[in-house]
């Protein structure tokens, strides 16, 4: 009853293509940034910041990218975690080389240093396929994180840990360990909110329509005049520099030091690609819906094993994985299309609750 | 151009001057190539029947190195050693049947039809199961796995090769016979193969999906028992045994998913060439390659032929 279209009548073509058509979408969008941007920053403190926030504000981001091209172009990749090293380390060199920089520029140059060689490793799916593709992906996976641990330049010849040097951005402290929780969200918040708009006009745009044709028959795209290098290859690009983005912000706002074997492993790829799975393909809430899920969950977890039951850290630790693995089928067996089709769901039936015929 | 020297000129004179280190280093690559041929072969008998691409497969052979390991520390020193030894491995494969039961039950069941993606992140999730089930039951310490397979060296000419190695090159010789013949001569084989060519007609003259899946998973079990056995004598049944599917991969890759000779010899070109580009050309990259370079040598080969060197023709139509 409360949630329909009755009534809504677009009358010019700015309303009809407008993002969110739906006035009562509009409302609740609209209540959650308020929430985000205005309340939220007055409550949080380090622990909600670190260990819940800024988890799932990031990698709301890198599912977002990573949805791009495998949702959306339908080319698997498990090299995220890969593109996310180059985004921390671009990074870092572009804070140690330039101090000045803003970080704002920085955060976005390491998302573009991080396209540049998401195009590079997009270029043999060109010529192999599905799963083939994606195990091509694992190379860039091992490789970038072999070269970030070996090659002394990266780490500017020091520990081949990296730490964030203390930034500012607008004369407010948002890198370092004696940044406010509060800057640090709202700075993460402010990126991950204005590279979602982007998306969402990504997608459904042109280019977006190129993906999603190659994603669902590439050879019809292809004689239908759909490029299909420039198209897969702008899919790398803007999936890499998502994920980049999110490896930078990994870096400098939320863990401030890294190593690339530790932060970035091949767990991370699988991490993320669980999380637009269970959340969704080829949807930009579900993005959202799955990192949400990824994140909390092991907090929820750990809430509820150790400190709730009782059971030994280590123990829970294996409880967990399990737990995880099982979720996961579990998931998958019910509702393959991920949260966001559940979302879909509960918005069918709130057209016509309460009077269902 | 001192890179270009280190690069094309350097290994090569290296190997001339050394012919014994050479012969030592490929009969390694080799033997090490065997063993990831190993794990391979489950992922292939999987890809093969039931088009799932299995990355539960390394987990697969931990959790079977573990269970027997677990078993013969069970069963303690009154039997002589031989028959804790054959009693356990006897009890691991029925445990590895049993487990094919389950996940054609609980996992392969439910996701039929489901696209290939899903049911890869549902054997994603099966090896975090699997990891866990087996850490929690038997411990994550670090196991010495001694079913009385030898350690020594054979001296061959004075290239040195590990006696474990040459069992390992037998057991997988004779294994790959062995599933030949079970493929093509037998009843079942052959259903096996119907399967693989298409479910829906395979289903249509009468043969059971789920009871081949059942079969198909316990074979890929006892591969991955042999496996996890081989690979757990030589370094110990530890966790990152189950790292060896990421070994496996790039393998896989190179000799075509659905190919069993391709995964023989993707494993012997990959172990050879590691091991040779480890030895040979240390100085251009200062070590531990073996994480990529065999994924970076499978997309060499990929660019040439998409399905692999033995994979079935990709043909595709609108």
């Amino acid at each position: 009853m409360l949630y329909r279209e009755t009534g809504l009548f677009k009358t010019s073509y700015q309303a009809d293509q407008a993002l969110f058509t739906l006035t009562q979408d509009r409302i609740l969008i609209g209540l959650i940034l308020l929430v985000a941007f205005a309340i939220v920053p007055f409550m949080v403190n380090d622990y909600w910041s670190k260990a819940i926030l800024l988890p799932f504000l990031i990698y709301s981001l890198v599912a977002l990218g990573l949805n791009i091209l495998v949702g959306y172009c339908g080319q698997i990749s498990l090299g995220t975690g890969g593109f996310m090293a180059v985004g921390a380390y671009g990074a870092y060199k572009l804070m140690t080389g330039f101090p000045d920089m803003n970080l704002i520029l920085v955060v976005v140059l390491s998302g573009g240093i991080a396209a540049a060689v998401g195009v590079l490793f997009g270029l043999p799916s060109l010529r192999i396929k599905g799963f083939y593709l994606a195990v091509a992906t694992l190379a860039a996976q091992f490789f970038l994180i072999w070269m970030f641990n070996k090659v002394p330049w990266f780490y500017n010849y020091e520990m081949s840990q990296i730490t964030v040097p203390p930034r500012e951005v607008f004369g407010v402290l948002v890198t370092g360990p004696n940044s406010e929780p509060a800057s640090q969200y709202l700075f993460t918040l402010s990126f991950v909110v204005f590279f979602t708009w982007i998306a969402m006009n990504l997608v459904r745009g042109r280019i977006g329509r190129g993906w999603m044709s190659i994603r669902d028959r590439d050879i019809a795209a292809e004689l239908l005049g759909i490029k299909p290098l420039q198209t897969k290859l702008s899919a790398f690009a803007v999936s890499s520099f998502y994920v980049g983005m999110g490896g930078a912000l990994v870096f400098t706002i939320w863990l401030g030091s890294v190593e690339a074997t530790e932060a970035f492993d091949i767990q991370q790829s699988f991490f993320v690609l669980f999380a637009i799975i269970i959340g969704g393909l080829g949807s930009i809430l579900g993005s959202f819906l799955g990192a949400a899920f990824m994140s909390l969950m092991p907090v929820v977890l750990k809430l509820i094993l150790v400190d709730g039951v009782g059971v030994v850290p280590v123990d829970a630790k294996h409880i967990e994985i399990i737990l995880v693995g099982v979720l996961i089928i579990v998931f998958l067996i019910n509702e393959p299309a991920g949260m966001a089709r559940m979302w879909q769901i509960f918005k069918e039936k709130m057209r016509l609750w309460p009077f269902p015929y | 151009m001192d890179v270009l020297y280190a690069l094309l000129l350097q290994p090569f004179v290296f190997m001339a001057q050394e012919p014994l280190i050479f012969a030592e280093t490929v009969v390694k690559g080799l033997m090490a190539g065997v063993l990831y041929s190993l794990v391979a072969l489950g992922f292939v008998l999987i890809f093969k029947a039931s088009g799932v691409f299995n990355f539960a497969q390394g987990t697969l052979a931990l959790f079977a190195a573990l269970t027997l390991v677990g078993l013969m520390e069970k069963m303690g020193d009154g039997l002589p050693k031989a028959a804790i030894v054959v009693i356990a491995i006897v009890a691991t494969i029925g445990v590895m049947i049993l487990l094919a039961m389950i996940v054609e039950r609980f996992v392969l069941r439910p996701l039929v039809n489901q696209e290939l993606i899903i049911l890869f992140m549902a054997t994603l999730g099966l090896s975090y199961v699997l990891e866990g089930v087996g850490d929690l039951t038997w411990g994550s310490d670090v196991k010495v796995l001694d079913i009385g397979l030898p350690d020594g060296v054979f001296d061959i000419g004075g290239v040195y090769v590990e006696q474990l190695d040459v069992v390992a090159a037998i057991v997988a010789g004779s294994m790959v016979t062995v599933l030949a013949i079970f493929f093509n001569k037998t009843r079942i084989g052959r259903a096996l193969r119907a399967v693989a060519d298409d479910h829906q007609a395979a289903l249509s003259v009468g043969i059971s999906l789920q009871q081949i899946w059942v079969i198909v998973w316990s074979v890929a079990g006892m591969v991955a028992l042999v496996a996890g056995v081989m690979w757990g004598s030589k370094s110990g049944v530890q966790f990152s045994l189950s790292l060896i599917a990421l070994k496996a991969l790039p393998v896989l890759i190179l000799g075509g998913f659905t190919s069993i000779p391709g995964a023989i010899v993707g494993g012997l070109i990959i172990g050879l060439g590691e091991k040779v580009v480890e030895v040979f050309w240390y100085d251009v990259h200062g070590g531990a390659v073996e994480n990529w370079f065999a994924y970076m040598l499978a997309l060499v080969f990929l660019m040439f032929r998409p399905q692999g060197l033995f994979g079935d023709k990709i043909i595709e139509r609108v």
